[in-house]
Parts: structure tokens; sequence; C-alpha cells
């Protein structure tokens, strides 16, 4: 049986595609998930994808956590079900409380679109199993709001329980505190990275392909975790 | 003939402000205190960017009201992480 990956698509998601497509290139099989559904359709993980939920009115990420299916994720994801928010998902994640601080606006206050090098730094979680501790990776960041924030003491506990999983190098493109361009929550299912892993899983249209490690991450987790057959 | 369909049934109004913490960085106000000085207005220390909503509410506003709206305020209208608000309603 292939794991069954849900992407929820909110009204201004527009990455979902690309994440379905990453899902589905790893052998997993893709789920469209609906934000008015309150129903996670037995999904064995979900994607929160990038893109404007709700054009950003209010803060990015605001009002989709007020969406039907994110009562049903938040419950979930308590529940131990790996998620992956990736942007404006990584946004919703912070909003909803699900990981904590928050994504502000970029320090110099520019939209940004390049690739970025990043350095994985945990690789205990669900979603960064397969790739070395250390190990740099190269894919595309564009975002508006993407200043990773949190208060010292919440900082100083991320790093000292090592749920920082990827830090920016060679250059901090939107003023994150301590460099910090993805965290995963203490068990390691819930995890939200700015950068797109999703836009670097095939040579034609990535810088690289480094962003399958997340996803062939996943299906390892899911299947050391008895969850599908390997 | 009658523009004012509600006459005849109180209008209350509810004003929440909401402001970055002072910890957060502003960018956005920084950018906003480059202009004043390019305007002249040299004297000012800082500028903070902030948010209002204003709730017009149908009839009265009672304790059990303000209290369904300040929790409104801290779960919708502001991010606790990087927001304080206020709420005031106004006479």
């Amino acid at each position: 049986m292939t794991p069954r990956v849900g992407v929820i698509t909110f009204p201004g998601s527009l990455d979902d595609k690309d994440a379905a497509r990453a899902i589905q290139l790893v052998g997993g099989t893709y789920v469209a998930l609906w934000h008015a559904d309150a129903d996670l359709h037995s999904v064995d993980a979900v994607v929160l994808p990038g893109g404007f939920s709700y054009g950003d009115y209010l803060r990015c990420g605001a009002i989709a956590k007020f969406a039907p299916v994110m009562e049903k994720l938040v419950d979930a994801a308590n529940g131990g079900l790996p998620i992956l928010g990736i942007c404006n998902g990584f946004q919703i994640l912070t909003e909803s409380h699900l990981l904590p601080g928050a994504l502000t606006r970029n320090d110099h206050l520019h939209f940004i679109c390049r690739d970025q090098k990043l350095r994985i730094e945990n690789n205990n979680s669900a979603w960064t199993s397969n790739f070395e501790i250390g190990q740099e990776i190269l894919i595309p960041l564009k975002n508006g709001e993407g200043g990773y924030v949190a208060d010292e003491k919440t900082l100083d506990e991320l790093e000292g329980e090592g749920l920082v999983i990827a830090r920016y190098i060679e250059r901090n493109p939107n003023g994150s505190r301590r460099d910090i361009a993805g965290i995963s929550n203490a068990s390691g299912n819930v995890v939200g990275i700015m950068p797109h892993p999703e836009h670097a899983v095939e040579k034609l249209t990535g810088p690289t392909t480094d962003g399958l490690g997340f996803f062939t991450s996943l299906l390892k987790s899911l299947v050391n975790n008895g969850k599908v057959s390997a | 003939m009658f523009l004012r369909e509600n006459v005849g049934f109180p209008m209350a109004i509810v004003v929440v402000d909401v402001a970055l913490k002072p910890e957060i960085l502003d960018p956005q106000g920084r950018a906003v205190m480059g202009a004043l000085g390019r305007l002249g207005l040299n004297d000012v220390a800082e500028v903070r960017q902030g948010k209002q909503f204003v709730l017009s509410i149908d009839g009265e506003v009672d304790d059990a009201k303000l209290e369904q709206i300040k929790e409104i305020a801290s779960t919708l209208l502001s991010n606790p992480v990087i927001e304080d608000f206020t709420v005031q309603v106004r006479p």
C-alpha cells in the first residue's frame, strides 16, 4: 500500500500541485484536501502548501487557521500525524500554535525570490531523517514575510532541544532570528520550513533535487512506524 | 424615504487597536520614519505601525459581549506571539 499524503488547498494556495508532484515522485499517493471540508480522509501525512491563503489578509495564515479542516488537523498533529508546512504553510502552523514563534515582514521589506543555501541541523524529524546533519542543500526561497521571530527563551529552547531543522547559510535573506529557516515540534512530526523543497525535486525545473529528501524522509518514517509497508 | 433602517436600535462602536510588541522589529514603521525625514519632520525618534479594527455592533455591548470581543482580539485580530492589543468601547 502506498502512503496517502494529503495536501490542503486553501483559497489563494499556489504550490499545492507542486507539493502533489513531489509526493508522487517519491512514490506516494496525492490526496487533495479542501479547506472547507472538515475531514482528513484517512491520510498518512499532510502538506500545508505555499501561497497566499485568504490573500494574506490580516496576517499570513491568520484566517486559514479557522478553516474547518484545521480543527481536524490540529487534533491529528497532536496525535502524531506527520505535517509539513512550507512557506505559507509554515505561517499557518505558527498561527495555529502547532509550532512556536511567528513569521514577520522581511527586515528589508522586499519580496525575495532566489535559490537559497541551507544547512540541515536536525535529522530526527519525520521530514528530515534522510539527510545528514550538516548537509548543505540548495532550494528556492520566495517570500515577503519570512522573518522568523520568537522571544529569546523560545529561541533558546529550540536550540537546546535541537528543534531547528535548517538554517540559512552564507546570507540571511529576511532577518530571521538566529538564521532559522525551519523548525520542528518536540515530537518531530510537525515541521515548518520557509524555503520550498517541493520546487527542487526535478532537474528540469529546480536548481537541484535536494528537496526530495523531505519527501523520502516522510516515506521512511511512515515505513518505520508501520503505517505503510516498504 | 427611510434611509436608516435601524432607527431605534442603538449602535455601539468597539475599537480594537493592534500593535507589534515593543521588542519586535517593525520594518514598515522604520520605512515610514525614513519618509518623515524627507518631509522635513526630523525630530521623530521612532514610528511604530499598527492596525485598527472598528466593529459596529447592533445593540448594546454588555460585559459578555465585551469578553467575546476580547477573546476574538486575542485569537484572530492579533497574534499574541508578536502583538499586543487594546479594546475600547467608543461612547
